[in-house]
């Protein structure tokens, strides 16, 4: 009886484990089936290469690059936002901060991270874009610029909190080794805390611009629906996220191949998104095996 | 004239009294060894003669520390030049994650010494007087963690002779090592002595006898006896120092 309870037990603990696996496996399948659908229409080359993005118009065009050059530009204001504030307090927080203090601070930085992207999003179109309209002149309603500063302060717990941790991983005995030559508190962050600590603040930066490709809220209110290749960040422009957005709300009609373009979309997203994933992986993987 | 004096040292960790009134002085060119059992404060005490205790949370300090005659606690003073003028070696070897090289040249490049030249000389010098230049020679460029311990340890004595202080502070430099490099490194502190002052922390009563020239004995965070080596070895005056170094407690 008791046999056949435990049985019962590891069964249904499987199969949950199973339904994260076979859901993944959907995704992707899905993903792969219908983005071969377009990919029988639209050759690779074409869509690798053509600097526009008109699936919707009459004139069609079907490349990637408009919607790539939103997504990385976006991306990049993001991380250029994010990561130097990120460091800096993980820095401070770690090599500074009174221990009570730090417990504080820690949890209250990550309600950045809980905050609804939507609120970000408005955040950024309604208060940050008129801001910024008065010192760059030419700055769009719809910018790359206000959008990636926001969601850089969306992302700031991200790279703060790993690298936090990181860097409070770094021994004790090594900053005192440091501490006792006569180096300053500064001196030893720099040279001796933050290198030690560099691969897991590498990765906490590669999860960072993960979740800066893949966002999408911020991105589809405040940067806007115009697919341009440019990397003008006063300029409207659309990321990979928002198109989808766009194209699923849309009155496209299913099956076509206007609607299988979000798939081809997807796929180059999640294949970015699955990159950064694996290097980080593999990092950690490596650091952990050099610590110990 | 002594180079170190301490008056009336007393220590808290938060509400725990690590330290109480401890007043001694050490003379130049000389070894002085802290001896007593786990937790009888003798750590907390060498710490103090670099304020390494100054980043510990809830660490309190009483009393007076003079170094040639100053104040080390005096708000004049840069704990960063104090480090420098007072050394320090830790009981477990904790080179950076860096070459050899690069370990020992780090104290010179903090000062914002990066002249390659004199950094080789420094560091060759310093490898030299820490008796571990011929194994390394060859090597400065490899990583100073495929080092062995023993050799961990004579690097990071390396490291800190390399920016010249006065007063070496040794925390149980030994006792994570093997025999072998034990014994290199009571020679090199015996050597050592004549052209630096040292203080060292160990658990071991041999090592205090065989190196040091004078001897503290300390429990619970009292001073109990401090005096010639000999003479507290072979004739202590209290009974406590008289059944710890018999090694009926502790």
């Amino acid at each position: 009886m008791v046999r056949i309870k435990e049985k019962v037990i590891e069964g249904l603990l499987m199969t949950a484990g199973m339904i994260t696996i076979l859901t993944t496996l959907g995704i992707i399948w899905i993903l792969f089936s219908e983005s071969y659908g377009f990919f029988k229409e639209v050759h690779i080359v074409d869509f690798l290469s053509d600097t526009q993005w008109t699936p919707l118009f009459a004139q069609k065009h079907y490349g990637i690059l408009p919607l790539l050059s939103g997504t990385l530009l976006v991306t990049f204001i993001a991380i250029m936002v994010a990561l130097p504030l990120g460091i800096i307090i993980a820095i401070y927080l770690s090599e500074y901060a009174p221990a009570n203090f730090r417990n504080k601070v820690k949890p209250s930085l990550e309600i950045l991270a809980a905050v609804p992207t939507v609120v970000y999003g408005f955040f950024a179109l309604t208060v940050v874009t008129p801001f910024l309209q008065n010192f760059i002149p030419g700055l769009s309603t719809f910018n790359a610029l206000s959008a990636g500063m926001v969601m850089g302060i969306m992302i700031i717990p991200m790279i703060s909190s790993l690298s936090e941790d990181a860097l409070t991983a770094v021994p004790k005995s090594l900053r005192e080794a440091s501490y006792g030559m006569g180096a300053t508190r500064f001196q030893t962050a720099i040279k001796v805390t933050v290198p030690a600590a560099s691969s897991g603040i590498l990765v906490s930066v590669i999860l960072a611009i993960g979740r800066a490709i893949g966002e999408t809220m911020i991105v589809t209110i405040a940067a806007g629906q115009q697919p341009v290749f440019t990397f003008d960040i006063r300029q409207s422009v659309e990321t990979i996220t928002a198109y989808i957005v766009q194209v699923s709300l849309g009155d496209v009609q299913h099956g076509s191949l206007e609607y299988q373009t979000i798939y081809a979309a997807g796929i180059t997203l999640f294949l970015f998104t699955f990159l950064l994933n694996n290097i980080s992986y593999f990092i950690k993987k490596k650091y952990q095996e050099k610590y110990e | 004239m002594p180079t170190i004096q301490t008056i009336d040292i007393n220590a808290w960790y938060g509400t725990k009294q690590a330290l109480k009134n401890i007043s001694l002085e050490i003379e130049e060119h000389s070894i002085t060894a802290f001896i007593g059992p786990s937790g009888c404060g003798k750590s907390t005490f060498i710490r103090i003669f670099n304020r390494m205790n100054d980043y510990i949370e809830g660490f309190k300090m009483e009393g007076q520390v003079l170094i040639d005659r100053q104040d080390i606690n005096a708000k004049e003073v840069r704990v960063e030049e104090l480090r420098q003028r007072v050394g320090i070696v830790f009981q477990k070897p904790n080179p950076f994650p860096k070459s050899i090289f690069e370990n020992v040249a780090y104290g010179l490049r903090i000062q914002g010494i990066n002249d390659k030249k004199v950094l080789s000389e420094v560091v060759e010098k310093s490898l030299m007087r820490a008796a571990l230049w011929d194994e390394v020679k060859d090597d400065l460029n490899h990583p100073a963690l495929s080092l062995s311990g023993g050799q961990q340890q004579r690097l990071c004595i390396a490291r800190t002779l390399a920016v010249e202080p006065k007063i070496i502070l040794m925390d149980e430099p030994a006792s994570a090592l093997d025999p072998i490099s034990t014994s290199k490194i009571e020679d090199l502190a015996t050597e050592l002595k004549e052209n630096y002052t040292i203080i060292i922390v160990t658990h071991n009563m041999q090592q205090a006898a065989r190196i040091s020239d004078k001897t503290a004995f300390f429990y619970m965070g009292e001073m109990i006896e401090y005096d010639k080596t000999t003479d507290l070895f072979t004739n202590p005056r209290h009974e406590r120092t008289e059944n710890y170094i018999t090694g009926r407690f502790g």
